[in-house]
């Protein structure tokens, strides 16, 4: 089988979450779009060094939620209270506050299931396949090692330039990553 | 001050110092990659060892012991029970509350003390959750068995049926279909989405293709890219502040099936809170229970340290004097309120055919717990393993009390009875252990037992500005 040689960016490696830090900084201030960094855990500031924007699963969270509320709600009314009404202990047909419990139940549930789908919709997973996974050193990234990556689909891409730039950061190893 | 042991370049294990000067270390001993191989190593280690088969074995057995039980009550009917006019609840609700009790300790270790940005919760709330979700399939289970029909269970959830009818949603039973089983559902993508990172850990270490298979499809291709590190971050938080009114609201609910009855000893407005301190109180005791052990087997010591158990005792101190002020309370309002049947209901509940009952509780949960007041009692793991079953015991029989005493003698003398439970329902009970037990193991077999990533994320060596003193000139040339 031919194997495609096509270059997807290139990876360099640090053994400190420091340097990936100022890596991030230099590779951001050097108007790079198309990268990303990978570490065993979330390393605070990064997002800043990196020039991230806030998340805005907190949207998908609240519209969810407030979904979950007028389910619950018209669920409710509507079962109890127009499609099969019955009279129980000569209570109302319809009163809000008994129909709280499981208004905010399902207010929970529907945030929480959306948060968490929003979320993998966010980081486009599950994906089983990705160019990294194709380095043996990115297997450390889960434990103790610090990478960067940058596509070579980003305007400022050139092999040379952008390796000498992470060789000046002071990583490990630089390596060029086919897709 | 960190105190330095004998042996040379080990730091000692004690971290229970309460020195302001200096900032207790959550792990000892450790650095990302020494601490990822120790955890690591439980779920990589070849075949099983001996504790471990003797344990899944008699758990196992035990789980078969459970499922005979439920075969025999479905095959025969709720007759093999003691439940009878008037105690239609019986073993069945008790462990019921019990055992959705249990799981609220993991929730409140996970959630609660995420936003309290309790950082030590990192080494245990893996295993805490892990505990909640298999105590709630513990509790779902009785409900399920209880209604008698179980074949009939979906008529529990408003699922269109053949008769055309909805359920009520004036009941408070309806209510616990809904609350148990959302907490039971975010409680499982919680504990889910927070393994994600270590599974893939387990992947990227694998040394054979099933291992790398398996943890490879789990950890749904998750590479710790920042990207979704901020996303995934985002959803943990507001994951929390979801779970945070989610775990106060079911014991709620729970209580509520008792609170809008018009039992005497039920009908009271202090059951939510003091339900739900109930609960927090015997979830603490069962991770104390299970932790002590857990931490002994696998040498966590470093890990899950010493200061982590009494901080979980200090908790079981403050939630166990709640609970005793809310039996006190509620046994002083029964008097002043004036009404004739509530003080009967306590007079009964302490001095009357169940006293035995009372006073299990009442030592085991009100008295018991104070011994922590000492240092050395909290910082004892034998001392503390043996408090934590004081406890277990105690809160069983607090819904053995609430339950039994108000149901078996209400309002009307001539419909009073005595409920006795049979063997049926003693092995049923027993049977749930060995279930709980069961997927507890497997979990310790299967799964990393300590959230590796968040413990990694409050380490020193997490941190990058620790790198600027220590190598800075190599980290800032």
């Amino acid at each position: 089988m031919a194997e495609q040689t096509k270059l997807w960016g290139v990876l360099a490696e640090f053994d400190n979450p420091l340097k990936l830090m100022k890596a991030s900084e230099a590779v951001r201030d050097a108007g790079y779009t198309k990268w990303d960094t990978y570490t065993p855990y979330p390393v605070h500031g990064l997002e800043k060094a990196m020039g991230l924007k806030d998340s805005w699963l907190p949207f998908i969270t609240l519209g969810a939620g407030i979904t979950g509320t007028a389910v619950a709600i018209l669920m409710q009314w509507w079962m109890n209270a127009v499609d099969y009404p019955i009279n129980i202990s000569g209570k109302p047909m319809w009163s809000l506050p008994a129909n709280i419990p499981v208004a905010f139940e399902l207010t929970v549930l529907f945030a929480a299931l959306s948060t968490f789908g929003g979320m993998m919709f966010l980081n486009d997973l599950p994906k089983f396949y990705h160019p990294t996974f194709r380095s043996k050193a990115f297997k450390r990234v889960t434990t103790d090692r610090f990478f960067l990556a940058i596509e070579a689909a980003d305007p400022r891409f050139d092999q040379a330039r952008t390796e000498e730039l992470l060789r000046s950061m002071h990583c490990t190893d630089v390596q060029s990553l086919e897709d | 001050m960190a105190v330095m042991s004998a042996e040379p370049g080990r730091q000692s294990l004690d971290n229970t110092h309460d020195d302001p000067r200096e900032r207790a270390p959550l792990v000892i001993g450790h650095d990302l990659a020494s601490l990822t191989d120790k955890i690591c190593a439980i779920v990589e280690r070849p075949g099983f060892t001996t504790w471990w088969k003797i344990c899944f074995g008699i758990s196992a057995g035990v789980t078969g012991i459970l499922g005979a039980m439920v075969l025999y009550l479905i095959t025969t009917g709720v007759g093999v029970w003691g439940v009878n006019a008037p105690a239609g609840w019986g073993f069945a609700i008790i462990n019921f509350v019990f055992w959705v009790g249990i799981g609220h300790a993991g929730t409140l270790i996970s959630a609660i003390l995420f936003l309290f940005r309790q950082k030590w919760r990192t080494g245990i709330n893996r295993f805490a959750e892990a505990m909640t979700i298999f105590a709630v399939i513990c509790a779902g289970l009785f409900p399920g068995i209880h209604i008698g029909r179980v074949w009939l269970a979906y008529w529990l959830f408003p699922i269109p049926n053949q008769m055309e009818m909805w359920p009520n949603f004036r009941s408070p039973l309806l209510w616990d279909v809904f609350a148990v089983s959302t907490y039971f559902t975010v409680s499982l993508v919680f504990w889910y989405m927070g393994m994600i990172p270590d599974l893939a850990t387990v992947r990227d270490r694998a040394t054979t293709k099933l291992r790398q298979w398996i943890y490879g499809a789990l950890a749904l291709g998750w590479r710790g890219s920042t990207r979704a590190w901020v996303h995934y971050e985002r959803a943990y938080l507001l994951l929390a502040a979801l779970a945070t009114p989610l775990v106060l609201s079911v014991h709620s609910v729970v209580s509520f099936d008792f609170a809008v009855s018009i039992v005497p000893g039920w009908h009271t407005t202090i059951f939510p809170p003091y339900f739900v301190a109930g609960a927090i109180f015997s979830g603490f005791a069962m991770v104390v229970t299970l932790a002590v052990p857990v931490r002994a087997i696998f040498n966590l010591e470093d890990v899950i340290t010493i200061r982590h158990l009494e901080n979980m005792n200090k908790i079981l101190l403050a939630t166990g004097s709640m609970v005793g002020y809310a039996y006190s309370v509620e046994f002083f309002i029964a008097w002043y309120s004036g009404n004739f049947y509530e003080s009967f209901a306590f007079t009964n509940r302490a001095f009357g055919p169940y006293w035995w009952a009372y006073f299990a509780m009442f030592t085991c949960n009100a008295f018991v717990p104070h011994v922590f007041w000492m240092k050395s009692w909290r910082t004892s793991p034998v001392r503390m393993w043996i408090i934590s079953i004081f406890v277990n015991i105690g809160m069983w029989f607090e819904r053995f009390v609430i339950v039994i005493t108000s149901l078996s003698r209400d309002y009307l003398a001539s419909s009073w009875g005595h409920y006795t439970p049979t063997w049926v329902d003693w092995m049923t009970f027993v049977g749930s252990f060995g279930l709980f037990m069961t997927l507890f193991l497997l979990f310790l077999r299967f799964i990393p037992a300590v959230a590796i990533a968040e413990v990694k994320s409050v380490m020193p060596e997490g941190d990058p500005h620790h790198y600027e003193h220590a190598h800075g000139h190599e980290g800032g040339a």
